[in-house]
């Protein structure tokens, strides 16, 4: 009889997604921008001690790293269960790393060369006769200043 | 012939595809900020000089390849070393360090300056045990200087090294960093590794 049709009242009117995409598109866009890809790819295993002491290494430019640990799996039958130690992306022998420091210091401009950090990461089950080489190699090369790399924890984990 | 429009491209799946993504980079990203325990190698010295220190100055700590410590010569515990090393550093035998809060025994060393610890690793030791030993001794040293900076200056020394890296920081940067470098004065880090 009425003119106007009476509207419908069948609840909650459905949410507009139309805008997700957006939002999410938002999201990926952040993640992709802050992700930062593993530059070395790791054929030892290395997994890093804890310490309650740590410092945060700032600027990310200015680090080398010296990965040592044992070979990992597909890498056992040539290389032994010894720690070995990885530069780059190929294992090396200590006699390796003051080429390496050499390398790297070319790569970088000159004034930044004094504020050069090592970051040892090595693994917790490693010996520390291998440390001790590498870090007599340093200070061949006066590659002084160097870092422990370890996760803020507890110590007695370790 | 009726004119027919072009048919809208659906958009729907759209948000399918950017959660995928979304996902994918989700997964692959490590938030990681390397972090560690800063030390600085010694120079290599050229002359050999044979410089002479007082036994009682040196703390010797020492790990053998089955990850024992030995502290002064005697068996001890990682939990312990802490406490051990804080005694031997804030001593204060001879009395010349008026900041010191220890029990001036005159058989341990003499002030924080002149204090020593030395440390002698075995080449089958592991890499976690003398990190925890590293850490414990580093650990000493920032406790000690935590306790004076907060007695001299009201802030911890921690809080003062974070707020000369702040940019952000309202103050005096100057003076924070006057401060800084009068506490490891103080304290100054004596940590030699025997090779």
């Amino acid at each position: 009889m009425s003119k106007f049709k009476k509207k419908k009242d069948g609840g909650l009117p459905p949410i507009n997604t139309a805008s997700l995409p957006d939002i999410v598109f938002m999201l990926l866009f952040f993640f992709m921008v802050a992700t930062v890809m593993r530059d070395n790819t790791l054929k030892i295993a290395n997994s890093l001690p804890k310490a309650s002491e740590v410092e945060k290494l700032e600027k990310k430019n200015l680090v080398m790293f010296i990965y040592i640990g044992k070979p990992g799996p597909g890498y056992k039958s040539k290389y032994g269960t010894e720690a070995r130690i990885q530069l780059n992306d190929d294992f090396s022998e200590v006699s390796d790393i003051a080429a390496f420091i050499a390398a790297e210091r070319a790569s970088k401009r000159e004034e930044e060369i004094p504020f050069l950090i090592t970051s040892l990461k090595v693994d917790k089950e490693a010996n520390m006769g291998i440390v001790g080489d590498v870090k007599q190699e340093l200070r061949k090369v006066r590659a002084l200043k160097i870092n422990y790399a370890s996760i803020k924890g507890d110590v007695f984990d370790n | 012939m009726a004119k027919r429009a072009a048919p809208e491209v659906n958009a729907g799946s759209m948000a399918d595809i950017a959660f995928l993504l979304l996902i994918f980079f989700l997964v692959t990203t490590t938030m990681e900020k390397d972090s560690g325990i800063n030390r600085k190698l010694p120079p290599i010295e050229e002359s050999d000089e044979e410089v002479i220190i007082k036994q009682k100055n040196i703390f010797t700590v020492m790990l053998n390849g089955k990850n024992q410590l030995l502290v002064e010569d005697e068996l001890m515990d990682i939990k312990d070393l802490r406490d051990a090393a804080i005694e031997f550093l804030d001593n204060g035998g001879d009395g010349s360090c008026n900041y010191c809060r220890g029990s001036k025994n005159p058989r341990s060393s003499d002030n924080p300056d002149k204090a020593i610890i030395s440390l002698k690793n075995e080449r089958k030791t592991s890499y976690g045990t003398y990190i925890s030993v590293q850490n414990e001794l580093v650990a000493a040293y920032n406790v000690l200087r935590n306790i004076r900076s907060q007695a001299q200056f009201g802030i911890s020394f921690k809080a003062m090294q974070k707020n000369a890296k702040d940019v952000n920081w309202i103050g005096n940067k100057e003076k924070l960093k006057e401060q800084i470098a009068q506490i490891k004065l103080e304290y100054p880090m004596k940590l030699s590794e025997v090779q």
